[in-house]
């Protein structure tokens, strides 16, 4: 029996009176949270750069968001209170792995687990760039993503960050200009390396 | 136009596709007269198109089974229970019993009570009598009025037997069923379908009033209640939203009939 069709048996069957979660609770968190699963992933993946390491993070997130649904702000929507459950736990990882020292530098993490391999043009571009982004600072990084990457509203964002609107469009504007000028440092250099691979263009 | 002066963010605002229409079309004059920032705005356009692509094979692959989140908030809920099923099965073992429909199995399988075991002896005769084909029931009814006597005299009760035609399901007929609680009345109905319904009735001696609890096993659900020291356990291969519904009128028709 597939789970969805088992857990709802087993809600008819009494759970609600255990006083965990009440049928209509599951049937949001199922309705609101089970669409931004793959959303969450890529959030998750783009921060830690590390497939298994993300997916860890997601799966801790649900499970809190699962426990901590009745905490949530009825008129608050989903999507924000999951990105900032998400966001904290990333940042308290990423603060974690980088406390325990430098046990691999982001530009040796596999790359081929974020995108296409890099045999193609669209392939070496989406690398390069995804290096680039690592090289941003850690909360230029997280502004980028949430409103180029999840496109949440500049104040879903600073929402999730726990920062103010102003403060979110200043990183974004510094994200981007730093974006952009190691891309171009990087364009100059790629140049260099793949004469052959530029001249398809 | 409005005259206010382009500001950086309504450039990042132009790059994220959020400004009002008016807005829009200020900037884009803008931009038409400032190659240099347009050339900027067009870099942050692809930048964010280039960081959209590159990350989108994440959102393509299938979900890991371990981000199942119905199995996750079923898992929890699956912790959560043990102590209460510990519980229930502990008060059973003392003797006060009726631990409310609760499966107990794999905890200390005592002997079912009360209207957990109404439920049981429901479940299996659905199991036993439903797939019957050639003799699903002794009485069939177009003699109810005998077997409403036959029923009533050996439950020492009188028995009504609902009527279920305004969800679909029309009066087979019925049997007596041996229960180690004593006799049982068994109803049963049927779809055109082929879907079968099947109603016990037997006096309670333990949980006399008990308010509805589902119940299922397999693909088999039940809904089993207890009035006035007359237990009712309606089963079927019917979904539990579909069976509660036809359990509440059975019930406010017994009701009624009191």
């Amino acid at each position: 029996l597939p789970p969805r069709a088992r857990l709802s048996r087993r809600l008819e069957r009494g759970a609600a009176d255990d006083g965990f979660v009440s049928i209509r609770a599951v049937n949001d968190m199922l309705r609101l949270v089970e669409p931004l699963i793959p959303a969450l992933r890529r959030y998750a993946r783009a921060l830690m750069r590390d497939r298994a390491a993300a997916d860890d993070l997601v799966q801790d997130c649900l499970e809190r968001a699962i426990s901590r649904w009745h905490q949530r702000r009825l008129d608050g929507d989903a999507r924000s209170w999951m990105f900032s459950i998400l966001h904290n736990l990333a940042i308290n990882r990423l603060r974690q792995r980088a406390r325990r020292g430098p046990h691999v530098a982001i530009e040796d993490v596999d790359d081929a687990a974020l995108a296409r391999p890099p045999s193609q043009e669209v392939g070496l571009r989406h690398r390069d760039i995804l290096q680039a982004l690592g090289g941003l600072a850690e909360e230029q990084r997280c502004v980028l993503l949430l409103v180029s990457v999840e496109r949440l509203s500049y104040a879903e964002t600073a929402r999730v960050l726990g920062i103010p609107v102003g403060t979110v469009m200043s990183r974004l504007a510094r994200a981007r200009e730093k974006l952009l000028r190691a891309m171009q440092g990087d364009e100059g250099k790629a140049a260099l390396e793949r004469p052959h691979l530029r001249r398809v263009k | 136009m409005s005259g206010r002066p382009i500001t950086e963010d309504d450039l990042h605002a132009y790059v994220d596709e959020v400004l009002d229409p008016v807005r829009r079309r200020e900037v884009v004059v803008y931009l038409e007269n400032h190659p240099d920032v347009a050339q900027r705005v067009q870099g942050y356009i692809g930048q964010r198109a280039t960081l959209g692509s590159a990350l989108a094979p994440v959102v393509e692959e299938p979900v890991p089974p371990e981000l199942n989140l119905a199995r996750m908030i079923e898992a929890r809920g699956r912790s959560r229970l043990t102590w209460w099923r510990v519980a229930a099965a502990a008060v059973l073992l003392v003797g006060i019993g009726g631990a409310g429909g609760w499966s107990l199995h794999g905890v200390f399988r005592p002997v079912p009570q009360g209207i957990a075991a109404l439920a049981q002896e429901a479940a299996d005769s659905y199991e036993v009598y439903a797939p019957d084909r050639a003799r699903p029931v002794e009485i069939r009814a177009s003699d109810r009025s005998e077997l409403v006597d036959w029923a009533s005299h050996r439950l020492t009760r009188r028995v009504a037997i609902p009527d279920l035609a305004t969800s679909g399901y029309r009066f087979m007929g019925g049997r007596l069923v041996a229960t180690s609680h004593g006799p049982a009345v068994l109803f049963m109905y049927d779809d055109d379908r082929g879907t079968r319904l099947v109603m016990l009735t037997r006096l309670m001696a333990v949980d006399q009033n008990t308010p509805m609890s589902p119940d299922s096993r397999g693909s088999v659900t039940g809904f089993t209640w207890a009035a006035k020291g007359v237990g009712y356990s309606l089963v079927g291969r019917v979904s539990p939203e579909i069976l509660h519904r036809i359990a509440d009128d059975v019930r406010r028709q017994v009701e009624e009939s009191a």
